[in-house]
Protein backbone atom coordinates (compact mmCIF):
# COMPACT_ATOMS: atom_id res chain seq x y z
CA UNK A 1 0.00 0.00 0.00
CA UNK A 2 2.65 2.15 1.08
CA UNK A 3 4.74 1.89 -2.11
CA UNK A 4 1.95 2.24 -4.63
CA UNK A 5 2.02 5.68 -2.87
CA UNK A 6 5.38 6.63 -3.36
CA UNK A 7 5.07 5.68 -6.40
CA UNK A 8 2.42 7.74 -7.38
CA UNK A 9 3.81 10.98 -6.08
CA UNK A 10 6.96 10.04 -8.05
CA UNK A 11 4.58 10.09 -11.53
CA UNK A 12 3.58 13.76 -10.16
CA UNK A 13 6.96 14.59 -9.24
CA UNK A 14 8.44 13.58 -12.94
CA UNK A 15 4.94 14.92 -14.44
CA UNK A 16 6.11 18.46 -13.47
CA UNK A 17 9.61 18.31 -14.23
CA UNK A 18 8.88 17.11 -17.73
CA UNK A 19 6.39 20.23 -17.78
CA UNK A 20 9.08 22.82 -17.04
CA UNK A 21 11.47 21.27 -19.32
CA UNK A 22 9.31 21.37 -21.76
CA UNK A 23 8.42 25.15 -21.49
CA UNK A 24 12.23 25.62 -22.17
CA UNK A 25 12.86 22.98 -24.93
CA UNK A 26 9.42 23.77 -26.78
CA UNK A 27 9.73 27.47 -27.63
CA UNK A 28 13.02 26.57 -29.33
CA UNK A 29 11.94 23.98 -31.36
CA UNK A 30 8.92 25.77 -32.42
CA UNK A 31 11.07 28.99 -33.52
CA UNK A 32 13.34 26.06 -35.52
CA UNK A 33 10.18 24.73 -37.48
CA UNK A 34 8.67 27.87 -38.63
CA UNK A 35 11.63 28.80 -39.63
CA UNK A 36 11.64 26.83 -42.47
CA UNK A 37 7.87 27.64 -43.50
CA UNK A 38 6.77 30.24 -45.49
CA UNK A 39 4.47 33.25 -44.36
CA UNK A 40 1.79 31.99 -45.26
CA UNK A 41 1.63 28.61 -43.66
CA UNK A 42 3.20 29.64 -40.60
CA UNK A 43 0.16 31.79 -40.67
CA UNK A 44 -2.64 29.08 -40.92
CA UNK A 45 -1.12 26.87 -38.39
CA UNK A 46 1.88 27.78 -36.51
CA UNK A 47 2.32 24.33 -34.89
CA UNK A 48 2.20 21.96 -37.83
CA UNK A 49 5.50 20.64 -38.18
CA UNK A 50 7.58 21.73 -42.02
CA UNK A 51 7.38 18.62 -43.75
CA UNK A 52 6.21 18.72 -47.61
CA UNK A 53 4.61 21.01 -49.07
CA UNK A 54 4.86 23.38 -46.33
CA UNK A 55 8.73 23.10 -45.78
CA UNK A 56 10.81 26.14 -47.25
CA UNK A 57 13.95 27.68 -47.07
CA UNK A 58 12.61 31.19 -48.45
CA UNK A 59 13.10 32.82 -45.10
CA UNK A 60 16.51 31.86 -45.04
CA UNK A 61 17.24 33.14 -48.76
CA UNK A 62 15.53 36.29 -47.76
CA UNK A 63 17.96 36.97 -44.26
CA UNK A 64 20.82 35.92 -46.42
CA UNK A 65 20.25 37.93 -49.53
CA UNK A 66 19.35 40.99 -47.57
CA UNK A 67 21.43 40.70 -44.82
CA UNK A 68 25.51 40.19 -44.10
CA UNK A 69 24.97 37.45 -41.81
CA UNK A 70 28.18 35.97 -42.78
CA UNK A 71 30.22 39.10 -41.79
CA UNK A 72 28.69 39.59 -38.39
CA UNK A 73 29.20 35.79 -37.14
CA UNK A 74 33.21 36.94 -38.55
CA UNK A 75 32.58 39.88 -36.30
CA UNK A 76 31.35 37.50 -33.35
CA UNK A 77 33.71 35.05 -33.54
CA UNK A 78 36.66 37.64 -33.11
CA UNK A 79 35.39 39.74 -30.54
CA UNK A 80 34.53 36.80 -28.45
CA UNK A 81 37.25 34.76 -29.24
CA UNK A 82 39.82 37.52 -28.28
CA UNK A 83 37.71 38.47 -25.54
CA UNK A 84 37.89 34.92 -24.37
CA UNK A 85 42.01 34.39 -25.30
CA UNK A 86 42.95 37.78 -23.44
CA UNK A 87 40.67 36.63 -19.97
CA UNK A 88 41.66 33.47 -19.78
CA UNK A 89 45.60 34.85 -20.11
CA UNK A 90 45.34 38.27 -17.98
CA UNK A 91 43.57 36.17 -15.45
CA UNK A 92 45.09 33.25 -15.10
CA UNK A 93 48.69 35.37 -14.38
CA UNK A 94 46.86 37.34 -11.82
CA UNK A 95 45.35 34.59 -9.91
CA UNK A 96 48.88 32.75 -9.55
CA UNK A 97 50.08 35.49 -7.86
CA UNK A 98 46.90 36.40 -5.90
CA UNK A 99 47.11 32.49 -5.22
CA UNK A 100 50.80 31.68 -4.25
CA UNK A 101 52.44 34.66 -2.97
CA UNK A 102 51.75 36.95 0.41
CA UNK A 103 52.66 40.61 -0.42
CA UNK A 104 51.95 43.80 0.50
CA UNK A 105 48.53 45.76 -0.64
CA UNK A 106 46.86 41.92 -1.03
CA UNK A 107 44.16 42.77 1.08
CA UNK A 108 43.34 45.96 -1.27
CA UNK A 109 43.72 44.17 -4.11
CA UNK A 110 41.71 41.16 -3.20
CA UNK A 111 39.28 44.44 -2.36
CA UNK A 112 39.14 45.68 -5.77
CA UNK A 113 38.82 42.12 -6.98
CA UNK A 114 35.42 41.78 -5.80
CA UNK A 115 34.27 45.46 -6.41
CA UNK A 116 35.02 45.18 -9.87
CA UNK A 117 32.43 42.25 -10.01
CA UNK A 118 29.33 44.88 -8.76
CA UNK A 119 30.02 47.70 -11.10
CA UNK A 120 26.82 47.45 -13.60
CA UNK A 121 27.60 48.37 -17.14
CA UNK A 122 25.31 50.96 -17.05
CA UNK A 123 27.67 53.01 -14.04
CA UNK A 124 30.90 52.81 -16.77
CA UNK A 125 29.47 53.14 -20.30
CA UNK A 126 29.45 56.69 -20.58
CA UNK A 127 32.64 57.63 -19.22
CA UNK A 128 34.42 54.56 -21.19
CA UNK A 129 32.44 55.68 -24.75
CA UNK A 130 34.49 59.03 -23.92
CA UNK A 131 37.63 57.23 -23.52
CA UNK A 132 37.66 55.66 -26.53
CA UNK A 133 35.79 58.33 -28.29
CA UNK A 134 39.21 60.18 -27.33
CA UNK A 135 41.42 57.25 -28.65
CA UNK A 136 39.81 57.33 -32.00
CA UNK A 137 38.54 53.55 -31.73
CA UNK A 138 35.17 54.48 -31.67
CA UNK A 139 33.11 55.14 -35.05
CA UNK A 140 36.37 55.05 -36.77
CA UNK A 141 36.88 53.93 -40.83
CA UNK A 142 38.23 50.52 -39.48
CA UNK A 143 36.46 47.75 -38.15
CA UNK A 144 39.14 46.45 -36.40
CA UNK A 145 39.17 49.70 -34.41
CA UNK A 146 35.82 49.71 -34.06
CA UNK A 147 35.87 45.97 -32.92
CA UNK A 148 38.55 46.35 -30.45
CA UNK A 149 36.48 49.20 -28.98
CA UNK A 150 33.76 46.37 -27.68
CA UNK A 151 36.81 44.00 -26.70
CA UNK A 152 38.41 45.88 -24.20
CA UNK A 153 35.25 47.08 -22.33
CA UNK A 154 33.96 43.16 -22.38
CA UNK A 155 37.70 41.70 -20.95
CA UNK A 156 37.57 44.15 -18.38
CA UNK A 157 34.68 43.17 -17.34
CA UNK A 158 34.98 39.57 -16.96
CA UNK A 159 38.13 39.53 -15.27
CA UNK A 160 37.25 39.58 -11.72
CA UNK A 161 34.95 36.12 -12.09
CA UNK A 162 37.95 35.09 -14.29
CA UNK A 163 40.61 35.70 -11.38
CA UNK A 164 38.60 34.91 -8.63
CA UNK A 165 37.57 31.11 -10.69
CA UNK A 166 41.10 30.36 -11.19
CA UNK A 167 42.25 31.32 -8.02
CA UNK A 168 40.26 28.93 -6.69
CA UNK A 169 41.37 26.16 -9.03
CA UNK A 170 44.91 26.93 -8.46
CA UNK A 171 44.50 26.83 -4.34
CA UNK A 172 43.41 23.15 -5.03
CA UNK A 173 46.70 21.97 -7.24
CA UNK A 174 49.39 20.89 -5.18
CA UNK A 175 52.22 23.56 -4.30
CA UNK A 176 55.05 19.99 -4.67
CA UNK A 177 54.79 20.33 -8.26
CA UNK A 178 55.94 24.00 -8.10
CA UNK A 179 58.43 23.52 -5.87
CA UNK A 180 60.08 20.82 -8.39
CA UNK A 181 60.33 23.06 -11.20
CA UNK A 182 62.11 25.81 -9.01
CA UNK A 183 64.36 23.17 -7.55
CA UNK A 184 65.39 22.97 -11.63
CA UNK A 185 65.95 26.25 -11.93
CA UNK A 186 62.50 27.38 -13.42
CA UNK A 187 61.40 30.99 -12.93
CA UNK A 188 58.29 32.69 -12.05
CA UNK A 189 57.43 32.82 -15.73
CA UNK A 190 58.58 29.00 -16.51
CA UNK A 191 56.93 27.84 -13.47
CA UNK A 192 53.34 29.35 -14.23
CA UNK A 193 53.43 28.51 -17.90
CA UNK A 194 55.14 25.27 -17.97
CA UNK A 195 53.70 23.95 -14.53
CA UNK A 196 50.61 25.45 -13.51
CA UNK A 197 49.13 26.93 -16.69
CA UNK A 198 48.87 23.38 -18.20
CA UNK A 199 47.06 21.96 -15.29
CA UNK A 200 44.95 24.86 -14.87
CA UNK A 201 43.14 23.73 -18.47
CA UNK A 202 39.87 22.68 -17.44
CA UNK A 203 39.37 26.03 -14.86
CA UNK A 204 40.58 27.86 -17.70
CA UNK A 205 37.79 26.00 -20.28
CA UNK A 206 34.93 27.18 -18.10
CA UNK A 207 36.56 30.81 -17.76
CA UNK A 208 36.53 31.22 -21.36
CA UNK A 209 32.92 29.63 -22.76
CA UNK A 210 31.80 31.59 -19.92
CA UNK A 211 33.47 35.04 -21.32
CA UNK A 212 32.78 33.87 -24.66
CA UNK A 213 29.27 33.56 -24.22
CA UNK A 214 28.44 36.88 -22.32
CA UNK A 215 30.86 38.33 -24.85
CA UNK A 216 28.46 36.90 -27.88
CA UNK A 217 24.93 37.53 -25.91
CA UNK A 218 25.92 41.19 -24.64
CA UNK A 219 23.85 43.81 -26.64
CA UNK A 220 24.10 46.29 -24.71
CA UNK A 221 27.76 46.92 -25.04
CA UNK A 222 27.67 46.69 -29.28
CA UNK A 223 24.69 48.86 -29.35
CA UNK A 224 26.80 52.14 -28.25
CA UNK A 225 30.06 50.82 -30.11
CA UNK A 226 28.89 48.89 -33.36
CA UNK A 227 27.01 51.85 -35.08
CA UNK A 228 27.38 50.57 -38.86
CA UNK A 229 26.65 47.60 -40.69
CA UNK A 230 30.11 46.78 -41.78
CA UNK A 231 30.67 46.77 -37.63
CA UNK A 232 27.55 44.98 -36.64
CA UNK A 233 28.24 41.33 -34.19
CA UNK A 234 25.67 38.91 -34.78
CA UNK A 235 23.83 40.63 -31.39
CA UNK A 236 23.15 43.80 -32.68
CA UNK A 237 22.27 42.63 -36.09
CA UNK A 238 19.41 40.56 -35.08
CA UNK A 239 18.34 43.57 -32.96
CA UNK A 240 18.07 45.20 -36.10
CA UNK A 241 16.51 42.73 -38.63
CA UNK A 242 13.83 42.34 -35.47
CA UNK A 243 13.21 46.34 -36.16
CA UNK A 244 13.09 45.98 -39.73
CA UNK A 245 11.07 43.01 -40.28
CA UNK A 246 8.57 43.82 -38.16
CA UNK A 247 5.95 41.75 -39.55
CA UNK A 248 7.78 39.49 -41.56
CA UNK A 249 7.47 36.23 -38.87
CA UNK A 250 9.03 33.92 -41.19
CA UNK A 251 12.52 36.41 -40.93
CA UNK A 252 12.55 36.69 -37.69
CA UNK A 253 11.94 33.23 -37.16
CA UNK A 254 14.88 32.11 -39.23
CA UNK A 255 17.10 34.69 -37.69
CA UNK A 256 16.46 33.49 -33.74
CA UNK A 257 17.24 30.03 -35.11
CA UNK A 258 20.63 31.36 -36.76
CA UNK A 259 21.61 32.95 -33.82
CA UNK A 260 21.05 30.22 -31.38
CA UNK A 261 22.21 27.11 -33.08
CA UNK A 262 26.08 27.73 -32.67
CA UNK A 263 25.15 28.52 -28.73
CA UNK A 264 23.06 25.40 -29.07
CA UNK A 265 26.05 23.16 -30.55
CA UNK A 266 28.38 24.45 -27.82
CA UNK A 267 25.85 23.80 -25.25
CA UNK A 268 25.86 20.40 -26.20
CA UNK A 269 29.12 19.18 -26.08
CA UNK A 270 30.14 21.43 -23.10
CA UNK A 271 27.50 21.93 -20.74
CA UNK A 272 29.21 20.90 -17.81
CA UNK A 273 31.66 23.89 -17.78
CA UNK A 274 29.21 25.88 -18.63
CA UNK A 275 26.93 25.12 -15.64
CA UNK A 276 29.69 25.02 -13.90
CA UNK A 277 31.43 28.47 -14.76
CA UNK A 278 28.24 30.19 -14.67
CA UNK A 279 27.36 29.29 -11.12
CA UNK A 280 30.72 28.72 -9.60
CA UNK A 281 31.74 32.28 -10.47
CA UNK A 282 28.46 34.23 -9.43
CA UNK A 283 28.46 32.82 -6.16
CA UNK A 284 31.92 33.39 -5.37
CA UNK A 285 31.05 36.79 -6.19
CA UNK B 1 53.47 31.79 4.99
CA UNK B 2 53.76 30.81 1.69
CA UNK B 3 55.94 27.93 0.52
CA UNK B 4 59.65 28.82 0.30
CA UNK B 5 59.51 29.02 -3.42
CA UNK B 6 57.78 32.19 -3.05
CA UNK B 7 60.24 34.37 -1.58
CA UNK B 8 61.22 36.84 -4.13
CA UNK B 9 58.59 39.38 -5.02
CA UNK B 10 60.47 41.48 -7.29
CA UNK B 11 58.74 40.49 -10.48
CA UNK B 12 55.01 39.71 -9.06
CA UNK B 13 53.90 43.37 -10.67
CA UNK B 14 54.43 41.65 -14.03
CA UNK B 15 52.31 39.08 -13.66
CA UNK B 16 49.48 41.55 -11.37
CA UNK B 17 49.66 44.57 -13.23
CA UNK B 18 47.45 43.71 -17.04
CA UNK B 19 44.63 42.57 -15.14
CA UNK B 20 44.62 45.39 -13.08
CA UNK B 21 45.43 47.63 -15.20
CA UNK B 22 41.61 46.46 -16.96
CA UNK B 23 40.30 46.82 -14.48
CA UNK B 24 41.13 50.73 -13.25
CA UNK B 25 41.05 51.52 -17.03
CA UNK B 26 37.44 49.96 -17.65
CA UNK B 27 35.91 49.34 -14.14
CA UNK B 28 37.09 51.88 -11.11
CA UNK B 29 38.40 54.79 -13.13
CA UNK B 30 35.09 54.99 -15.17
CA UNK B 31 32.80 54.58 -12.12
CA UNK B 32 34.05 57.71 -10.78
CA UNK B 33 33.87 59.51 -12.77
CA UNK B 34 30.75 58.76 -13.65
CA UNK B 35 29.43 59.67 -10.56
CA UNK B 36 31.12 63.08 -11.50
CA UNK B 37 29.60 63.61 -14.32
CA UNK B 38 26.64 63.21 -13.01
CA UNK B 39 26.46 66.53 -10.87
CA UNK B 40 28.46 68.28 -14.52
CA UNK B 41 26.74 69.71 -17.78
CA UNK B 42 27.63 67.30 -20.45
CA UNK B 43 26.36 68.82 -24.18
CA UNK B 44 27.13 65.49 -26.04
CA UNK B 45 27.25 61.69 -25.46
CA UNK B 46 31.55 61.08 -26.12
CA UNK B 47 32.68 65.08 -24.27
CA UNK B 48 33.96 66.01 -21.49
CA UNK B 49 31.77 67.48 -18.61
CA UNK B 50 31.92 70.83 -18.82
CA UNK B 51 31.30 73.28 -15.76
CA UNK B 52 28.90 71.96 -12.97
CA UNK B 53 25.65 72.27 -12.72
CA UNK B 54 23.76 74.80 -10.67
CA UNK B 55 22.79 73.81 -7.94
CA UNK B 56 24.97 70.73 -8.36
CA UNK B 57 22.65 68.09 -7.62
CA UNK B 58 20.49 69.50 -10.09
CA UNK B 59 20.04 66.24 -12.13
CA UNK B 60 18.85 64.39 -8.85
CA UNK B 61 16.05 67.11 -8.02
CA UNK B 62 14.91 66.82 -11.49
CA UNK B 63 14.78 62.90 -10.87
CA UNK B 64 12.54 63.00 -7.70
CA UNK B 65 9.84 64.81 -10.09
CA UNK B 66 10.35 62.60 -13.23
CA UNK B 67 6.65 61.03 -13.85
CA UNK B 68 9.15 58.26 -15.99
CA UNK B 69 11.69 57.46 -13.22
CA UNK B 70 8.86 56.98 -11.29
CA UNK B 71 7.33 54.17 -13.48
CA UNK B 72 10.46 52.75 -14.17
CA UNK B 73 11.46 52.30 -10.50
CA UNK B 74 8.04 51.03 -9.58
CA UNK B 75 8.88 48.54 -12.17
CA UNK B 76 12.00 47.99 -11.09
CA UNK B 77 10.61 47.28 -8.29
CA UNK B 78 8.01 45.39 -9.46
CA UNK B 79 10.67 42.84 -11.27
CA UNK B 80 12.76 42.69 -8.22
CA UNK B 81 9.82 41.08 -6.22
CA UNK B 82 8.80 38.90 -9.19
CA UNK B 83 12.51 37.63 -9.77
CA UNK B 84 12.50 37.15 -5.86
CA UNK B 85 9.19 35.03 -5.56
CA UNK B 86 8.65 33.51 -9.07
CA UNK B 87 12.87 32.42 -9.99
CA UNK B 88 14.27 31.62 -6.29
CA UNK B 89 10.36 30.16 -6.03
CA UNK B 90 10.08 28.01 -8.70
CA UNK B 91 13.63 26.73 -8.25
CA UNK B 92 13.42 26.09 -4.81
CA UNK B 93 10.68 23.35 -5.64
CA UNK B 94 12.10 22.29 -8.80
CA UNK B 95 15.56 21.59 -6.96
CA UNK B 96 13.65 20.01 -4.15
CA UNK B 97 11.61 17.74 -6.55
CA UNK B 98 15.15 16.69 -8.50
CA UNK B 99 16.79 16.01 -5.26
CA UNK B 100 14.07 13.38 -4.77
CA UNK B 101 14.18 11.61 -7.81
CA UNK B 102 16.81 8.36 -8.66
CA UNK B 103 16.75 8.85 -12.35
CA UNK B 104 17.11 11.61 -15.14
CA UNK B 105 18.86 14.73 -12.59
CA UNK B 106 21.05 15.25 -15.01
CA UNK B 107 19.15 15.89 -18.01
CA UNK B 108 16.72 18.00 -16.05
CA UNK B 109 19.80 20.12 -14.51
CA UNK B 110 20.92 20.30 -18.62
CA UNK B 111 17.66 21.20 -19.68
CA UNK B 112 16.58 23.68 -17.08
CA UNK B 113 20.03 25.74 -17.40
CA UNK B 114 19.61 26.03 -21.41
CA UNK B 115 17.93 29.14 -21.55
CA UNK B 116 20.33 31.03 -19.71
CA UNK B 117 23.20 30.28 -22.31
CA UNK B 118 20.51 31.82 -25.41
CA UNK B 119 20.49 35.54 -25.89
CA UNK B 120 18.39 37.45 -24.08
CA UNK B 121 18.04 39.58 -27.88
CA UNK B 122 17.09 35.90 -29.38
CA UNK B 123 14.57 35.34 -26.15
CA UNK B 124 12.60 38.71 -26.46
CA UNK B 125 12.09 38.48 -30.22
CA UNK B 126 10.96 34.95 -29.66
CA UNK B 127 8.80 35.85 -27.18
CA UNK B 128 7.44 38.77 -28.85
CA UNK B 129 6.32 35.72 -31.20
CA UNK B 130 4.81 33.92 -28.74
CA UNK B 131 2.68 36.60 -27.41
CA UNK B 132 1.71 37.72 -30.76
CA UNK B 133 -1.70 38.59 -31.23
CA UNK B 134 -3.03 36.73 -34.04
CA UNK B 135 -0.89 33.67 -34.38
CA UNK B 136 1.44 33.44 -31.64
CA UNK B 137 1.70 30.47 -29.10
CA UNK B 138 -0.27 31.58 -26.66
CA UNK B 139 -3.02 32.56 -27.85
CA UNK B 140 -3.28 29.56 -30.42
CA UNK B 141 -2.74 27.41 -27.57
CA UNK B 142 -5.85 28.85 -25.65
CA UNK B 143 -7.33 29.06 -29.02
CA UNK B 144 -6.93 25.17 -29.23
CA UNK B 145 -7.68 24.74 -25.76
CA UNK B 146 -11.25 26.15 -26.90
CA UNK B 147 -10.62 29.19 -23.61
CA UNK B 148 -10.58 31.99 -26.57
CA UNK B 149 -12.82 31.98 -29.96
CA UNK B 150 -10.97 33.77 -32.75
CA UNK B 151 -14.16 34.62 -34.72
CA UNK B 152 -15.86 36.23 -31.27
CA UNK B 153 -12.35 38.55 -31.06
CA UNK B 154 -11.83 36.75 -28.03
CA UNK B 155 -8.04 37.13 -28.67
CA UNK B 156 -5.93 38.89 -26.29
CA UNK B 157 -3.13 41.71 -26.95
CA UNK B 158 -0.56 40.48 -24.46
CA UNK B 159 1.57 43.12 -25.06
CA UNK B 160 -0.64 46.44 -24.52
CA UNK B 161 -3.12 44.69 -22.13
CA UNK B 162 -0.57 43.17 -19.92
CA UNK B 163 2.31 45.01 -20.46
CA UNK B 164 4.49 43.60 -17.55
CA UNK B 165 2.97 39.83 -17.15
CA UNK B 166 4.11 39.46 -20.91
CA UNK B 167 8.11 41.17 -20.23
CA UNK B 168 8.29 39.73 -16.65
CA UNK B 169 7.03 35.90 -18.25
CA UNK B 170 10.32 35.56 -20.16
CA UNK B 171 12.77 37.54 -17.67
CA UNK B 172 11.73 35.26 -15.13
CA UNK B 173 11.74 31.68 -16.96
CA UNK B 174 14.85 32.41 -18.20
CA UNK B 175 17.21 32.18 -14.97
CA UNK B 176 15.15 29.73 -12.79
CA UNK B 177 17.61 27.15 -14.10
CA UNK B 178 19.88 29.26 -12.66
CA UNK B 179 19.00 29.22 -9.34
CA UNK B 180 18.03 25.94 -9.43
CA UNK B 181 22.06 24.45 -9.81
CA UNK B 182 23.13 26.79 -7.02
CA UNK B 183 20.10 25.18 -4.88
CA UNK B 184 21.10 21.97 -6.14
CA UNK B 185 24.47 21.83 -4.92
CA UNK B 186 23.32 23.11 -1.59
CA UNK B 187 20.80 20.14 -1.30
CA UNK B 188 23.62 18.04 -2.30
CA UNK B 189 26.01 19.66 -0.07
CA UNK B 190 23.43 18.52 3.37
CA UNK B 191 24.53 15.48 4.55
CA UNK B 192 22.27 11.80 3.64
CA UNK B 193 22.23 10.56 7.68
CA UNK B 194 20.73 14.08 9.06
CA UNK B 195 17.87 12.52 6.72
CA UNK B 196 18.45 9.00 7.92
CA UNK B 197 17.79 10.04 11.25
CA UNK B 198 14.75 11.98 11.06
CA UNK B 199 13.09 9.08 8.57
CA UNK B 200 14.01 7.02 11.89
CA UNK B 201 12.36 9.56 14.30
CA UNK B 202 9.50 9.18 12.31
CA UNK B 203 10.09 12.30 10.28
CA UNK B 204 7.57 12.56 6.73
CA UNK B 205 8.80 13.53 3.29
CA UNK B 206 7.31 16.95 4.01
CA UNK B 207 8.72 17.49 7.65
CA UNK B 208 12.31 16.26 6.25
CA UNK B 209 12.43 19.33 3.72
CA UNK B 210 10.80 21.59 6.51
CA UNK B 211 13.06 21.22 9.06
CA UNK B 212 16.29 19.68 7.72
CA UNK B 213 16.46 20.97 3.67
CA UNK B 214 15.25 24.89 4.52
CA UNK B 215 17.22 25.47 7.14
CA UNK B 216 20.33 24.09 5.62
CA UNK B 217 19.68 25.72 2.44
CA UNK B 218 19.33 29.62 3.95
CA UNK B 219 23.09 30.27 2.94
CA UNK B 220 22.25 29.03 -0.77
CA UNK B 221 18.66 30.57 -0.97
CA UNK B 222 20.35 34.08 0.49
CA UNK B 223 23.18 33.93 -2.52
CA UNK B 224 20.12 33.31 -5.13
CA UNK B 225 18.25 36.18 -3.63
CA UNK B 226 20.99 38.22 -3.59
CA UNK B 227 22.12 37.44 -7.04
CA UNK B 228 18.08 37.95 -8.07
CA UNK B 229 18.11 41.19 -6.98
CA UNK B 230 21.42 42.14 -8.64
CA UNK B 231 20.24 40.75 -11.88
CA UNK B 232 16.96 42.42 -11.90
CA UNK B 233 18.87 46.00 -11.83
CA UNK B 234 20.87 44.66 -14.51
CA UNK B 235 17.79 43.36 -17.18
CA UNK B 236 18.13 45.16 -20.41
CA UNK B 237 18.18 43.36 -23.48
CA UNK B 238 15.36 40.69 -22.96
CA UNK B 239 12.94 44.26 -22.47
CA UNK B 240 14.49 46.46 -24.92
CA UNK B 241 13.92 43.80 -27.64
CA UNK B 242 10.53 43.46 -26.26
CA UNK B 243 9.16 46.87 -25.67
CA UNK B 244 11.31 49.09 -27.34
CA UNK B 245 11.91 52.70 -25.52
CA UNK B 246 9.82 51.82 -23.08
CA UNK B 247 6.30 50.79 -25.00
CA UNK B 248 3.52 50.55 -22.46
CA UNK B 249 5.02 51.87 -19.86
CA UNK B 250 7.24 49.33 -19.35
CA UNK B 251 10.16 51.54 -18.25
CA UNK B 252 13.06 49.99 -15.82
CA UNK B 253 15.92 51.98 -14.48
CA UNK B 254 18.69 50.13 -17.24
CA UNK B 255 16.23 50.71 -20.26
CA UNK B 256 15.45 54.39 -18.97
CA UNK B 257 19.16 55.41 -18.18
CA UNK B 258 19.92 54.26 -22.16
CA UNK B 259 16.99 56.23 -23.35
CA UNK B 260 18.42 59.24 -21.94
CA UNK B 261 21.49 58.20 -22.70
CA UNK B 262 21.89 60.69 -26.54
CA UNK B 263 19.68 63.49 -25.45
CA UNK B 264 20.91 64.26 -21.45
CA UNK B 265 24.19 62.46 -20.70
CA UNK B 266 24.83 63.69 -17.69
CA UNK B 267 21.11 63.13 -16.31
CA UNK B 268 21.54 59.54 -17.23
CA UNK B 269 24.40 59.51 -15.46
CA UNK B 270 22.44 60.28 -12.47
CA UNK B 271 20.24 57.34 -13.02
CA UNK B 272 23.07 55.00 -13.42
CA UNK B 273 24.22 55.84 -9.98
CA UNK B 274 20.67 55.44 -9.05
CA UNK B 275 21.09 51.68 -9.58
CA UNK B 276 24.25 51.62 -8.13
CA UNK B 277 23.05 52.60 -4.45
CA UNK B 278 19.62 50.72 -5.03
CA UNK B 279 21.67 47.71 -5.92
CA UNK B 280 24.02 47.98 -2.72
CA UNK B 281 21.20 48.94 -0.35
CA UNK B 282 19.45 45.86 -1.08
CA UNK B 283 21.77 43.57 -1.25
CA UNK B 284 22.69 44.93 2.37
CA UNK B 285 19.06 44.25 3.44
CA UNK B 286 19.10 40.83 2.30
CA UNK B 287 22.39 40.49 3.79
CA UNK B 288 20.98 41.24 6.92
CA UNK B 289 17.52 39.39 6.39
CA UNK B 290 19.24 36.46 6.00
CA UNK B 291 21.90 36.73 8.89
CA UNK B 292 25.36 36.28 7.86
CA UNK B 293 25.49 32.61 7.20
CA UNK B 294 28.69 31.15 6.31
CA UNK B 295 29.07 31.59 2.59
CA UNK B 296 28.54 28.87 -0.05
CA UNK B 297 31.28 26.97 -1.03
Amino acid sequence: MKKKKIRFGMIVVYLILILWALTTIFPLCWSVMNSFKNKKVIYNNSFALPFGEAFSLENYRNIFANYNILSAYRNSFIISGSVAAVVILLAGMAAYILCRYEFRGKTLLNLLLYAGMMFPIYSTIIPVMRMQAKWGIVNSSSVGANLLSVILPQIAGNMSFAIIVLRGYIRTLPVELEESAFLEGCSMFQTYFRVVFPLCKPSMVTVGIFSFLWSYNDLFTQMFFLRTKENWAITILLNNIASKEGVNYGALFASVTLIVIPVLIVYMFLNRYIIQGMTVGAVKG
Amino acid sequence: MGPSIYKNKKRIWVFLAPAFAFMVVYLYYPFIQNILNSFMHIKYMGTAGGEWNSPWYKNYLTLLSDPKMRIALKNTGITIAATIIGQVGIALVLSLLVSNIERGSGFFRTVFFFPIVVSATALGLLFNLVFLYDKGMVNQFLQFAGVLNREANQLIDWKSKYPMFTMLTPVIWQYVGFYFVILLTGLAGIPEDLYEAATIDGAGRWQRVRYISLPLLRGSISTCVILAVTGALKVFDLPWTMFVNGMSNTWLTGTYMYSKVYSDVDYASAIAVVIVVIGVILSAAVNRIFGKTEDFQ
